[in-house]
């Protein structure tokens, strides 16, 4: 790239205040009093992955129950203090951690960090709570898995080829067997282990003064028992030397589809390599302009669509080592699956020995911070990659630095980035459509 | 005495700049500043009602092939074009419109613009582009109708609204396959025209000067679309026996309900908002609270209302676990005929006005959110003054004018139902309940 074209790109900017209490909850503060809306997030250190042999899926379970009631709320309470109050609110379970959280006028603000300590504290956990929400979890994966086409697809059966130890590889969704012998004495260890504060992150952002927001967020979680962080293991497994495959069979689907999957570099030792291949997953899939997308769509009509990303729910930031670029196709002829393998290599050990044309590196950054800084315009979206990035990272600022950091990366990087996707070190996942007429 | 922290004043949201204006020709343009992230959000609106029955299949064509390339760009050239303005432009179609989506960094907005006006006025479609994505729409089409929530949808549409378009929605592959790139190039000519079209635009930019450059950038697209004539939307006929779908292998059963509704300029419009509220329309509601956080059958119901330009429809949606389908059917009928019958409380109320101010609010405050919102409303002649003003409506509401809401629109006996799930569990159980029909 010529050295007279540096490319610029525009950098958010926040004004991020940290706070540790004595109890070890870690704290980040991000004023904006643009509009009268807050965010609250707690983030807690622990996913899919932490859960024991014979637990799958308890950590998804777990986050269920932690809206059931709490020390000082009935069930049913959480929910309608948030509601009435002009909120919404929601939680979700990640490989690596929990979060949960709400959006709220700012007059709710103190309401919102009660409801949040309130649970920290102590959630109600009792046989009924448990015995209800195991139905409905149950009812969750019927709806997003099992009556779906493609349901879970690649998320809960890709990482069962690419990975090795039961940590990475088992269905985070839970089977059934293991979701029924869970027991209100599992979930009570579970929540002493891991959800003590000092293993959580919270994140307040927007019409707050951070004083009294400080004082407030003492005066409701400093009270909270300190309890040990818990060791986290590291989960790492190296790269694969030798190309694996498995079938999938999905009863409602009606076209086949097939799921490629890579072991990458640490995403947080690693940074620079993990930003070089997120730049590649872009080149290979953004838009129609992307090589994957033209060769295989627009040229070859091997493929009905076809994505590149990294992250297994495709969020490059939400996991530390291991984390997995994943490509994924459907696709009309089930025969098809060897050419498109072949093509997808093809394309990438293009990009491994020719290198980029003229301007494509700067136009996929570019549109990649477009993309990272449209997703930082909502109050609670801001607040939740706040601590998702304290949590992970450590450092809340990084997604400050993010677009320096892309701009940084070189061609070379990218070449290196896709000279490592060798066919012999990946994982082949084969959806068969049992859908089929 | 409760210790949950009592709400505190609450703070006014700034005021917004606007500016409106209806250019020579005939595209109305909105613009609002609101700061935040440095883009600016676009959706370009042009009405697309139809009575035609091949007009789904050539408007979802034409929606895959719009962005496929014009003048000397082709498909590749103009998608690196906008992809290096930091943007993203993406078409979606229904009944009622053609939606032209996108968002820019700020410093590409007038660009982006310039690029999409080419397009509108110099499209492409070239024939390998219309084949490639023919061939795609109707595998997109076969893996949407394989999933059971659309089946249902397309069930409830039929059984509601017979032959009308609107029960048309959805092409059939057959329709598609028959789409030529003549049809394509033609329709883009007869409707995908200024006049009658609403640009909304959002962002980090001066209202006055994002309507310079939409102005200048629309200046050469002319033109009228022919008056379209559509039959009003029928009445649905009540008491037509549930309608089960039959989906063998399914876990879960898909239940649809549905009846008409009035649209936001009518006089019950916000008392049905809260009604519908309180029923289904947020967690805290009397339906969620029964099915899913007292009896485990479902993940979560949702009740809702739709606007669309020939009427407004109420639509319940779940899905239960096929071994409850009956029992969750017979604890939805009861909490229907419920609230039609007994007043809501004043609690309930105060709680759903709260969260509708709160949601919108919430709703609105990114540019994204606003954009969307703005556009949607722009077909009902509505803009930002409804949404600074709804809170009002909203307060003005007591609890007996939300009950009668209720007791006017969520009568069980006047909805339209469709099941879909595996026949040989479900029509016995649901058989009990009333009259059940099965599909062919």
């Amino acid at each position: 790239m010529p050295a007279a074209k540096k490319l610029k790109l525009p950098s958010p900017s926040f004004d991020l205040t940290h706070h540790t209490l004595g109890n070890g909850l870690r704290v980040v503060l991000a004023p904006d009093r643009s509009a009268p809306v807050v965010g609250v997030a707690v983030l807690y250190d622990v996913g899919f992955r932490s859960e024991p042999e014979g637990r799958t899926g308890f950590a998804h379970l777990f986050e269920h129950l932690m809206f059931q009631g709490s020390a000082n709320l009935d069930k049913l309470e959480h929910f309608r203090y948030v509601q009435s109050s002009g909120g919404t609110f929601n939680g979700s379970t990640h490989f690596d951690y929990t979060n949960y959280f709400e959006a709220l006028p700012s007059n709710a603000l103190e309401r919102g960090l009660f409801l949040e300590a309130d649970r920290m504290t102590s959630p109600r956990i009792t046989a009924d709570n448990l015995a209800n929400q195991l139905e409905v979890v149950k009812n969750e994966i019927r709806v997003n898995v099992m009556n779906r086409p493609y349901g879970g697809f690649p998320w809960i059966y890709l990482p069962a080829v690419l990975f090795d130890t039961f940590a990475n590889s088992h269905n985070g969704y839970g089977g059934f067997e293991d979701l029924e012998s869970a027991t209100v004495e599992d979930a009570a260890a579970f929540f002493d282990s891991y959800y003590a504060p000092s293993n959580a992150v919270l994140a307040v952002g927007g019409d707050l003064g951070v004083d009294d927001t400080l004082a407030l967020i003492e005066k409701h979680f400093g009270g909270i028992r300190k309890r040990p962080r818990p060791k986290r293991p590291n989960f790492g497994e190296p790269p694969l030397n030798e190309e694996r495959r498995t079938q999938h069979h999905d009863p409602h689907a009606p076209i086949p589809a097939v799921a490629i999957g890579y072991r990458i570099p640490d995403p947080i030792g690693k940074l620079d390599a993990h930003l070089a291949n997120l730049l590649l997953t872009e080149i290979l899939s953004d838009g129609d302009a992307s090589r994957l997308q033209r060769r295989l769509v627009q040229r070859d009509h091997l493929v009905t669509d076809i994505a590149a990303y990294l992250g297994e729910f495709g969020d490059p930031f939400d996991e530390r080592h291991p984390s997995a670029l994943t490509i994924t196709a459907h696709y009309p002829d089930a025969r098809t699956l060897e050419a498109i393998l072949a093509a997808i290599d093809e394309e990438i050990s293009s990009v491994a020995r020719n290198g980029l044309n003229d301007g494509e590196l700067d136009r996929v950054r570019t549109r990649l911070v477009s993309v990272l800084l449209r997703e930082l315009d909502a109050v609670l979206s801001r607040t939740l990659e706040f601590a998702k990035f304290e949590l992970i990272y450590g450092r809340a600022e990084l997604i400050a630095e993010l677009p320096a950091l892309l701009a940084a990366v070189t061609e070379d990087d990218v070449r290196k980035a896709a000279a490592a996707l060798r066919p012999d070190r990946r994982a082949v996942l084969e959806l068969v459509a049992g859908g089929a007429e | 005495m409760s210790l949950v922290p009592e709400l505190t004043r609450p703070r006014r949201a700034k005021k917004l700049a606007t500016a409106e204006a209806l250019l020579r020709n005939g595209l109305n343009v909105v613009a609002v500043r609101k700061p935040g992230v440095p883009l600016v959000e676009i959706r370009l609106r042009i009405p697309a009602l139809s009575a035609k029955t091949n007009r789904p299949a050539q408007a979802n064509l034409l929606a895959e092939t719009l962005l496929t390339g014009t003048g000397r760009l082709g498909r590749a050239g103009l998608a690196a074009e906008i992809q290096a303005l930091g943007g993203e432009l993406s078409v979606g179609v229904d009944a009622d419109r053609l939606l032209i989506g996108g968002n820019v960094l700020a410093t590409g907005f007038g660009p982006l613009l310039d690029l999409l006006a080419k397009v509108l006025t110099a499209p492409k479609y070239a024939e390998i582009e219309i084949e490639t994505e023919r061939d795609r729409l109707i595998e997109r089409l076969t893996i949407a109708r394989s999933r059971s929530g659309v089946v249902a949808a397309e069930a409830l549409g039929k059984r509601m609204w017979g032959e009308h378009p609107y029960a048309l929605d959805l092409p059939t592959p057959e329709w598609v396959a028959a789409t030529t790139a003549k049809q394509v190039r033609t329709l883009h000519e007869q409707i995908v025209l200024p006049q009658g079209a609403t640009l909304v635009l959002v962002g980090d930019l001066a209202p006055a000067k994002m309507i310079d450059l939409a102005a200048g950038a629309f200046g050469r697209w002319k033109g009228a679309p022919a008056k379209s004539r559509v039959p009003k939307l029928p009445e649905p006929t009540p008491g037509l026996p549930l309608l089960v779908v039959d989906r063998p292998g399914s876990v879960q059963s898909s239940v649809r309900l549905g009846r008409p509704a009035v649209p936001r300029s009518h006089p019950d419009s916000p008392a049905l908002q809260l009604a519908n509220l309180i029923f289904g329309g947020y967690f805290s509601s009397r339906w969620t609270e029964n099915i899913r956080e007292d009896k485990g059958y479902t993940y979560g119901p949702h009740s809702r209302i739709d606007h669309h330009a020939l009427g407004s429809t109420l639509m319940f949606d779940v899905e239960v676990a096929t071994e409850v389908t009956g029992p969750a059917l017979l604890e939805t009928l009861y909490e229907l005929g419920k609230i039609a019958s007994l007043p809501v409380t004043e609690a309930e109320v105060t709680s759903v006005r709260q969260y509708a101010i709160g949601a919108l609010a919430l709703s609105t405050a990114t540019q994204a959110g606003l954009a969307s919102t703005l556009s949607a409303l722009s077909a009902f002649g509505l803009g930002l003054d409804w949404v600074l003003e709804h809170p009002a409506r909203l307060s003005a509401l007591t609890v007996e004018d939300v009950s009668a809401a209720a007791a006017t629109y969520f009568a069980p006996s006047q909805l339209t139902g469709v099941v879909v799930g595996d026949a040989d569990l479900i029509v016995r159980p649901l058989g009990a309940l009333g009259p059940v029909e099965l599909a062919e």
